[in-house]
């Protein structure tokens, strides 16, 4: 007997800080026709308008488009929102979406929508992680990335980033922007919203994990170390940084395991994202690990080595760690489970 | 954790996800498994050890966390793991705690 078992609904989160251009993007999103399989959960109706689109009022807080998307408000629980929201695909009162976006609060951090979904019993059999979408305003991104630790949350944990307004700012301060997310998350594609090339779909489109980023020119693997300074230049005063370890013999899976649940467990608040590519002992195939604060994904088993550097390579972003001491921590560790006497590492910085 | 949940297999883990024999062959290989599972609970108990803690296998099917007067917890996988520790030793479980990293080394030198 075999059983078929559907595919998991991919939950990608729109963020971004306040005023950085969420609420225009998702109007396009929600009149683009690419996106007719797509349930929307926004806080608020009235904020986006959707009145002129509106098609048909399916009950209550849940509206079918003219694009084709359902739409919902958030309420107090989005674990029961989004059940509901499956519920009624399952009967058939809703089409069948095949994905759902969900617009944070600005100042929202993205971790609990994620760990919701991971953690409900209910949902982790239907839903699964997204991309996670931050909008970053080209006119007043870089001050509120100097000002606000919460920006540079929102923008280290992007899985895309899309730059809005650069049509209203004409100076370097584009580039610096652009300069500024590379270091803070270098691995995110950037994306302009004011391109006319602009492919909505690819905000959506399978992760953009480790797997593929490996391969792209990006440097996702921080072969340099990374630096924050701010525009005028000076070294960045908050406390997100990134450190890339290099170590040149395989990992231990079970020894790494052991130590990345630890440190998640008691700082996973403060580990922003971490990613890499390692040379497992025993094994030919490098995995790919992907973790934003708690959650970590699960491993993507690569098909080969994107180059002929068989080197484990990890980069954390850190939000108040001192990343020399999780390097000597990450050493200690993998040491006491290695058999080797010797260890090397190199870590960039 | 429900030591129920543990026994029914709930949800894996992301450090269940390696592709070396053992970790996916929750129906056959039972060998492979059995190894698989004596090697994580031999590299846990060289960290746990520093906490006066020991982890033992479960029927194959959990694990039973246990401070040296006896008190225990089953948990399913290492995603239990330090949770557990920390409130079977009512103190933080920290990789970065310098005293820690410092035995973690001293292990290794010797």
């Amino acid at each position: 007997m075999s059983i078929e078992v559907g595919g998991f609904l991919p939950v990608n989160l729109l963020t971004g800080f306040l005023g950085s251009g969420k609420t225009t993007l998702l109007k396009r999103i929600l009149a683009d026709a690419a996106f007719a399989d797509t349930a929307v959960l926004i806080n608020e109706f009235g904020e986006i308008g959707l009145d002129h689109d509106l098609v048909e009022s399916v009950e209550g807080e849940m509206v079918l488009l003219r694009s084709g998307c359902v739409c919902c408000t958030v309420r107090d629980d989005l674990a029961t929102a989004l059940e509901e929201l499956y519920s009624r695909r399952e009967r058939g009162l809703l089409p069948p979406f095949r994905r759902v976006i969900i617009e944070s609060t600005g100042l929202a951090d993205p971790f609990p929508v994620l760990s919701t979904i991971k953690a409900d019993p209910v949902l982790r059999h239907h839903f699964c992680a997204g991309n996670v979408i931050t909008t970053v305003d080209a006119v007043n991104g870089l001050r509120q990335l100097d000002t606000y630790i919460e920006s540079n949350r929102q923008a280290a944990v992007a899985d895309r980033l899309i730059v809005t307004k650069t049509d209203l700012e004409a100076d370097r301060s584009e580039e610096d922007l652009q300069a500024r997310l590379r270091v803070l998350n270098p691995d995110a594609p950037i994306l302009i919203a004011a391109d006319p090339d602009l492919d909505l779909s690819s905000l959506v489109a399978a992760q953009s994990n480790v797997s593929t980023s490996s391969l792209s020119q990006s440097g996702f693997y921080c072969e340099e170390p990374v630096q924050l300074v701010s525009s005028d230049g000076t070294p960045h005063q908050a406390a997100i940084s990134s450190i890339s370890l290099i170590i040149d013999r395989s990992v231990d899976w079970t020894a790494f395991g052991l130590w990345l649940t630890m440190l998640l467990n008691r700082h996973g608040e403060r580990v922003l994202r971490v990613k890499g590519i390692l040379n497992l002992s025993g094994e030919e195939r490098p995995v790919a690990i992907h973790g934003v604060q708690h959650l970590v994904h699960t491993p993507v088993h690569m098909d080969g080595w994107p180059s002929e550097d068989r080197n484990s390579r990890l980069v954390f972003i850190l939000d108040g760690l001192d990343g020399a001491l999780l390097k000597r921590s990450f050493e200690a560790f993998t040491l006491a489970q290695a058999p080797a006497v010797s260890y090397p590492i190199a870590a960039a910085r | 954790m429900c030591s129920l949940c543990g026994v029914l297999g709930g949800d894996e883990h992301w450090t269940d996800a390696a592709a070396r024999p053992g970790v996916f062959t929750r129906n056959h290989a039972s060998f492979d498994r059995r190894r698989e599972r004596v090697e994580r609970v031999r590299a846990a108990n060289e960290m746990l050890s520093g906490f006066g803690l020991v982890l033992s296998d479960w029927q194959g099917a959990s694990f039973v966390l246990s401070t040296r007067t006896g008190r225990s917890e089953i948990i399913e996988d290492l995603g239990h793991l330090w949770p557990a520790a920390e409130r079977l030793v009512g103190r933080p479980c920290d990789p970065l705690d310098v005293a820690f990293i410092a035995r973690m080394e001293a292990r290794h030198v010797d």
